[in-house]
């Protein structure tokens, strides 16, 4: 974590107060192969530079090479955590670019293994975020344990626990079978309980409050002006969420509230995660409650060699990190000319340094954590 | 959710209220039917800040930036012209024949905003600039002033296109190395042999 580098403009003579510090790549605060150049003077953060592409494998350039369809595999291991939520950002933005209708049944289930992961990635991250603070192990096991559970889920459900390669454009590949969705419900009936162990652990705890108080905050104007999405926009006080506003899939449907916060620190980002949770438990026994009987997918929408009309379509959803999007355009051959990810945590990096002046090494770790980044997603 | 404009009110309206700015709506044929905006370069960034604090439009959110590559294209168009002939008889004759007609489209690179508005909630419009060619004018103005969250993706433009944004406060490569040479995302684009790694510039 301590060797210097070689650094884009040289510090002059005479400044000798200050240090650069290397954070990363391989550190296990940076959650993945990112790096911060970091100059400190004395405890103090006077500058930081995220540096990343460590995982770079030109994402883009491999989906424009293949079908609409072969790119759904691939959309998995942006973030890795959430393929269910990206599978569905690309097949929202296909669907939108050939003009395709989701069944019913198949709107439901999407809602329903798409709240899913929401939960299963919060809990994994405020896990990982107190795990950054020192409690070592156990909230992360906590979460995990939770984890597991919807993880086993998506396995009896598509065949894989993360890269479940799940959805299709114009509805899913295998339909949830009754005794699936009895499981769903077993689940969702305990996950409250989850929340309250989870946050009884933690609300009120001092050491918790004192650490992530004030830290790493984020202004309302700056997270607008700089195009922070998600739970993250949300504690500085936007009021913006992608289901609310664009009502994509059946989400006009569901009653479900958007947390908000007012500081915009670490704390209130770690507490929209929570506060999501138990939403994402109301959506979820809506969802169950209403789902219908019915097709999976269109039977007219032809998966091999489709050939959507040239034209471009933006399609983009609220994925647990933020706002993901995806950006084609379509020149009438088999293979977008062009695809495009809007990457949520790529995005909700541009302002680290913005977050991190002026504070103390160990706020640094915790203000990345948490952002909630993938580096599958940052890199492509 | 209040409603936007069609593009050829917000063209007209944007041309009213900045001075000098030239826009040509570009539609979509797909189904999504989003159309765009394509802005002259000089005033590209005046009609940022405008779309930006109009108070109605209020577009304070710049979801998406991204690079595009149209390589330089031909494309033929028969035509039929009526020409004088000599017949068979030595006679002149008019008759109609089928030429083909080619044109030359030569290619620029394009970055595209997606705008949306928070406030309003509200959106997309959808922005487009162009460069002057793929080779020697590749300039296009940086709107990372007008909204910050361009900046890590035009440098991803940069980076993988070669697009310059002129005025972005920290143009570097942001997902290749810094002694990479090459756009790997252009269309024309060929991938370096296997033993890159021995050569002198990546050693």
């Amino acid at each position: 974590m301590t060797h210097t580098v070689v650094d884009l403009d040289p510090i002059g003579i005479g400044e000798g107060e200050i240090m650069e510090v290397s954070m990363g790549p391989h550190h296990p605060s940076t959650h993945g192969v990112f790096r911060m150049d970091v100059r400190l003077e004395g405890e103090r953060v006077v500058r930081l530079k995220p540096v990343f592409g460590y995982l770079h494998r030109n994402h883009e350039k491999i989906a424009e090479h293949g079908a609409y369809l072969s790119a759904i595999p691939y959309t998995d291991r942006l973030d890795y955590l959430c393929s269910m939520t990206n599978n569905w950002g690309y097949c929202l933005a296909v669907e939108k670019l050939a003009g395709l209708q989701v069944p019913e049944r198949a709107e439901y289930i999407r809602v329903i293994v798409a709240e899913l992961t929401r939960f299963q990635n919060h809990a994994g991250l405020v896990g990982f975020l107190l795990q950054d603070m020192g409690a070592s192990g156990t909230p992360l096991m906590y979460a995990f344990r939770e984890r597991e559970k919807v993880l086993d889920l998506f396995e009896s459900l598509s065949g894989a626990r993360m890269m479940c390669n799940y959805m299709r454009f114009g509805g899913l590949r295998v339909d949830a079978s009754a005794a699936w969705l009895d499981e769903v419900r077993q689940l969702t009936a305990r996950l409250p309980r989850f929340v309250d162990e989870f946050e009884n652990l933690l609300r009120s705890n001092e050491i918790l409050m004192a650490r992530t108080q004030g830290a790493g905050v984020l202004s309302r104007k700056l997270a607008i002006n700089a195009g922070v999405t998600g739970p993250m926009l949300r504690a500085s006080g936007v009021n913006y969420d992608i289901r609310k506003v664009d009502r994509y899939g059946i989400y006009d449907r569901f009653e479900f509230r958007v947390p908000l916060g007012d500081h915009g620190d670490v704390y209130d980002r770690y507490m929209m995660r929570i506060l999501e949770m138990r939403e994402t438990v109301k959506i979820l026994e809506q969802a169950l409650r209403g789902i219908p009987e019915g097709p999976i997918m269109d039977p007219k929408v032809r998966l091999r060699g489709l050939r959507p009309k040239a034209g471009e379509a933006y399609g983009r959803i609220e994925s647990p990190k933020g706002e993901l999007g995806f950006f084609l355009i379509s020149d009438g051959s088999t293979n977008p000319y062009r695809y495009r990810v809007r990457p949520p945590s790529m995005i909700n990096l541009t302002i680290l340094e913005d977050m991190c002046l002026g504070q103390n090494v160990a706020d640094v770790v915790i203000t990345l954590g948490s952002v909630d980044i993938v580096l599958g997603e940052v890199d492509r | 959710m209040s409603a936007l404009p069609t593009p050829e009110d917000l063209k007209a309206q944007i041309e009213a209220g900045v001075a000098g700015a030239v826009l040509t709506v570009i539609p979509n044929g797909s189904p999504s039917a989003q159309h765009s905006l394509l802005l002259d370069n000089e005033h590209a960034r005046a009609v940022a800040f405008f779309l930006r604090d109009h108070p109605d439009l209020c577009l304070d959110y710049c979801s998406l930036v991204t690079g595009i590559d149209w390589l330089d294209r031909e494309t033929t168009e028969k035509v039929k012209v009526k020409r004088v002939v000599d017949g068979p008889d030595g006679s002149q004759q008019e008759t109609e024949v089928e030429e083909t007609h080619k044109t030359k489209h030569p290619g620029y690179l394009e970055a595209v905003y997606h705008l949306f508005s928070m406030e309003k909630k509200h959106g997309p419009v959808i922005l487009r600039v162009r460069t002057g060619n793929r080779t020697d004018q590749t300039s296009i103005p940086s709107l990372t002033p007008v909204w910050r969250s361009a900046e890590f993706q035009e440098r991803e433009a940069f980076d993988l296109y070669g697009i310059v944004f002129d005025g972005h406060p920290d143009l570097r490569r942001i997902l290749m190395w810094d002694g990479f040479v090459d756009f790997p995302m252009r269309k024309d684009y060929v991938p370096p042999a296997d033993d890159i790694l021995a050569t002198e510039a990546h050693r």
